[in-house]
């Protein structure tokens, strides 16, 4: 529950300052640049985030989502 | 049918239908979503470390079918041959492929982009069926994009040469916030939570009680929680608007039973001219153990893993991927072609998990390639 109201505060921090951000038009090119994205190339990134998964205990919170197997 | 074999989270459906509800509703803000681009990857992946090689082929197509609609489909294929520790020390090496075939819809109204994909993936002793819902939405401007996403899972177990069989349900809850904080700095925090049910052990593996070997038990359920925070900042040259990036993520995890792990990574991005992308990056993982792990029982409890991935290890990573643009004007049907080669080399150092071998803490090194084609059309 800790964890739940703390992820909440921070995401109702991101939101207000979203609010308060000014980016031009005509400055938008560099956050619509490819190595500007949080997942350039997203199978190269579920593939490895798939690697992980299977041998560690945590998972979720990453840039792509994926099902179950018996990778254990 | 797949439909016969999912059953709703009440709850989670109805927050779902809610939210979904109010992203249809509010009015538009200014600069509309997107469709994801028109994208295909063929793609080759090879994995080798701790006597266990997996490769395979994969391919992703996305496709717009209007200006409103994309439909994608996605194939995956893991060809296993694993001699890992817990099978030469309990068992015989042995061979098996598993094949994952996946496809979804996207659909764009307004400012808000919502998403439907359904995967299903087959191995010869496990079968995992996967529903998705997503919805993003835009807001100021497209300078913050809220991101909702509900997956229920649905696994069956089994155990080959037995009749042995048993079930899995699996709710995922995804929540996240991406926000341009300036015009070259991006900011991302991503929330999931994870409650399964059902037979969460592994039927092969074993547990020692005082040496010898007995069979795993795991509780019947199990929740997690896991917040990632990532920055992506751009910085600029004479000649580009964007040069090179770094990127940062941290993530913190836990569940209920017992594990605490903590993930920090870096990547930094560089282009070498018009055609040539570059990347290094690193990666710790760090975590402890299951609250009913233990490497060697001394007595016989309600619950007892002893499962490396369970255990209390850390982990570091060391990659890079070069990318080269080769076509980047039309040709034919595509706006751009690259080819793509990655190479990630992964250490685990367990602190509580023993090499019965040799009676030391288990360690061992892995190699990652990727080798793929990206096409956009």
């Amino acid at each position: 529950m800790k964890t739940i109201r703390r992820t909440s505060l921070l995401f109702c921090t991101v939101l207000w300052i979203g609010g308060c951000t000014q980016v031009k038009s005509y400055e938008r090119e560099i956050l619509a640049d490819p190595i500007m994205s949080f997942s350039r190339d997203p199978l190269s990134d579920q593939y490895l985030t798939h690697v992980y998964e299977v041998r560690e205990g945590a998972r979720g919170a990453t840039t792509n989502s994926g099902g179950g197997c018996g990778c254990n | 049918m797949i439909g016969t074999r999912f059953h709703l989270h009440d709850s989670g459906w109805g927050g779902v239908v809610l939210l979904l509800a109010l992203f249809l509703i509010l009015p538009c803000t200014g600069k509309a979503a997107v469709l994801p681009e028109d994208r295909a990857d063929m793609f080759y992946h090879y994995y080798d470390g701790g006597g266990v090689s997996v490769t395979g082929p994969a391919l992703l197509v996305n496709k717009s079918v209007s200006d409103n609609v994309s439909i994608s489909g996605r194939y995956y294929v893991d060809a296993i041959s694993s001699a890992s520790i817990d099978v030469v020390t309990t068992a015989s090496p042995y061979k098996d492929k598993r094949e994952e075939f996946g496809v979804g819809i996207d659909y764009l109204h307004g400012n808000s982009l919502m998403g439907v994909t359904l995967s299903s993936s087959k191995e010869n002793d496990y079968l995992a069926d996967t529903f998705g819902l997503s919805v993003s939405h835009d807001l100021f401007g497209g300078l913050t994009t809220l991101n909702l996403g509900y997956s229920q899972g649905h696994d069956i177990v089994q155990r080959v040469d037995t009749s042995f069989e048993a079930e899995i349900t699996r709710y995922n809850f995804r929540f996240g916030v991406t926000q341009a904080l300036t015009r070259s700095l991006l900011l991302g925090v991503n929330f999931e939570g994870i409650a399964e049910d059902g037979y969460l052990s592994n039927p092969y593996r074993s547990v020692r009680i005082l040496g010898a070997s007995s069979p795993e038990r795991y509780p019947g359920t199990r929740d997690s929680q896991a917040i990632a925070v990532r920055i992506v900042k751009g910085f600029s040259s004479e000649s580009r608007p964007v040069m090179s990036s770094l990127r940062t993520e941290y993530r913190y995890f836990q569940d209920n039973w017992g594990i605490h792990s903590h993930t920090l990574a870096f990547a930094l991005q560089r282009y070498f001219g018009d055609r040539v992308v570059g990347e290094a990056r690193y990666r710790y993982y760090q975590q402890s153990a299951a609250s009913f792990y233990s490497d060697n029982f001394a007595t016989e409890m309600t619950y007892m893993a002893r499962d490396k991935e369970l255990s209390t290890f850390s982990s570091h990573s060391l990659g890079a991927k070069i990318s080269w643009n080769f076509l980047n004007q039309k040709y034919l049907f595509f706006n751009r072609m690259s080819l793509n080669l990655s190479n990630d080399h992964i250490y685990f150092d367990y602190q509580d998990f023993t090499d019965v071998r040799n009676g030391q803490a288990y360690a061992f090194g892995a190699n990652v390639w990727q080798l793929f084609l990206s096409a956009w059309y």
